[in-house]
């Protein structure tokens, strides 16, 4: 590589590690912690004997898993105003991946739920526990353990997903890698920074994952 | 004596009373009329071989199971359950009541003496200091002082079925329930907890027992009730019922299990 290329990397490498910090992750990690929320609220709407509320978790889970994000994004930033609401980049991309993440972590939640035994239920019954309680202190908790891989999975893929945030807008790793590029030509060398960045974005990633399931074990016999 | 006897002392009724209790799952009609009497202080053993509906009939007592028609009274709680029951109905019964299951079901996530306190602190509401302090002596009552701190499955199958007594007797429930408590055991770990059961019939506790263990039952038991394709075949002090069983099928389910080979 030319003396060129590096002064162009060394240049860049602020204004993209700018974009992920202000822009990639806030945007994940906002989206994430509604979408998580929404997820569970989602999961016990799905896992609820009313058939009204059981069947529209079902229609949400089905229209978010089986549309591209990209067309949900579109919708929101770019079709939403011609019914007169009208949201900033920002709110939109949150918006969007709050909902992508809250239909595929219900089902997560949901089959990790389950997974705890009746008997749990039961016993928690026994000792007095109402529905809630028995969630919050006897379910949820045992839930979690389950549900931690998979949901790593959905972040981790919300990071990468967050890339489609460029295309309305939002100044985020990617559009800055856009922005930077487009003047010099740079394509290769703007983007592969881009890429590197979210790969260790991603590694960071997975050791929390391992980790937190390493803790999340400590009290079941191996 | 840390039952309730001392609320009642009038009372003379039995603890328990079950009439025409009739139960199904689905197609199959596993209690068809049961009555049974629990008398204060008493320990009744129900026998019967599996399917026979003993168990069904014992997470009656505390609407694990909902009956189709029949009535439970578990002390001032009556139920009758020809109507659609109350939910309050179902959790005041519930309450009477504390249960050790077949497979403990301790919370898997929580220390020996968090599952303990569970119910005192966030079921009950009641102080932190003193229900730590109960919970404290029940774990030393059972011979798990010093696994206070333990978690679930780092005590052998012996001790947690003691955790899953003593989280029952946290309760200060009016009436125990046990299902089958020895049948997932290690043929070595039954009698530390038959014994346990053994000091709590000794001190009044009410107690209904779901067992196969034929010699607790002679030796423990005030009552013994034999269960046969969801009746009470036959009923009585244990010298007769397992000693001199009037019943034909009594006297060969007995033999099955006394004798298997």
């Amino acid at each position: 590589m030319s003396a060129d290329t590096w002064d162009l990397v060394a240049s860049s490498i602020g204004p993209l590690l700018s974009g992920a910090v202000r822009g990639t992750i806030p945007l994940t990690l906002i989206s994430f912690v509604i979408g998580l929320v929404l997820a569970l609220v989602v999961a016990l709407a799905r896992l609820s004997r009313r058939r009204v509320v059981s069947g529209a978790a079902r229609v949400y889970i089905s229209l978010i898993r089986g549309t591209p994000l990209l067309v949900q994004l579109f919708i929101i930033f770019y079709a939403l105003p011609s019914l007169g609401l009208v949201i900033d980049p920002f709110p939109s991309a949150v918006v969007a991946f709050s909902l992508n993440v809250g239909g595929y972590a219900a089902e997560t939640i949901r089959a990790a739920i389950l997974s705890v035994p009746k008997g749990q239920w039961e016993a928690a019954a026994t000792i007095g526990l109402n529905h809630t309680l028995t969630l919050r202190r006897v379910v949820l908790p045992q839930a979690v353990r389950v549900a931690v891989p998979p949901l790593s999975n959905t972040f981790i893929s919300l990071v990468k997903d967050t890339s489609l945030a460029s295309t309305i807008m939002v100044t985020e790793l990617l559009r800055k890698a856009q922005e930077i590029a487009a003047p010099t030509y740079e394509f290769m060398t703007l983007y592969s920074l881009a890429a590197v960045i979210y790969w260790l974005i991603c590694l960071v990633l997975s050791t929390l994952q391992s980790r937190l399931e390493r803790r999340l074990d400590r009290f079941v016999a191996h | 004596m840390t039952t309730s006897d001392a609320t009642t002392p009038t009372d003379t009724r039995p603890l328990v009373e079950v009439h025409g209790l009739h139960k199904s799952f689905g197609g199959l009609h596993v209690l068809r009329g049961i009555d049974l009497g629990v008398d204060r202080g008493s320990v009744t053993v129900l026998i019967g071989p599996s399917g026979s509906g003993k168990t069904t009939l014992l997470r009656c007592l505390n609407s694990l199971e909902v009956p189709e028609a029949g009535t439970v009274r578990v002390d001032d709680v009556a139920i009758d359950f020809t109507r659609r029951p109350a939910a309050g109905d179902l959790r005041r019964l519930r309450a009477t009541s504390g249960m050790v299951f077949q497979s403990h079901q301790l919370f898997p996530h929580r220390t020996a003496l968090q599952n303990v306190t569970e119910g005192p602190l966030y079921a009950q509401r009641r102080p932190a200091a003193e229900v730590r302090a109960e919970a404290t002596a029940l774990l030393a009552k059972v011979g798990l002082a010093d696994k206070a701190d333990a978690y679930p499955h780092e005590l052998s199958g012996g001790q947690q079925q003691r955790v899953g007594i003593a989280r029952a007797l946290a309760l200060r429930p009016r009436l125990l329930l046990f299902d089958e408590p020895t049948s997932a055991l290690d043929p070595e770990t039954v009698g530390e907890v038959l014994a346990v059961m053994r000091d709590l019939a000794a001190e009044g506790w009410t107690m209904v027992v779901v067992t196969h263990e034929i010699r607790f039952a002679r030796q423990v038991a005030d009552h013994v009730v034999f269960m046969d394709g969801g009746v009470v075949v036959e009923e009585g002090r244990p010298d007769d019922v397992l000693g001199d069983p009037r019943h034909e099928r009594t006297r060969r389910f007995l033999q099955r299990i006394l004798d298997p080979l």
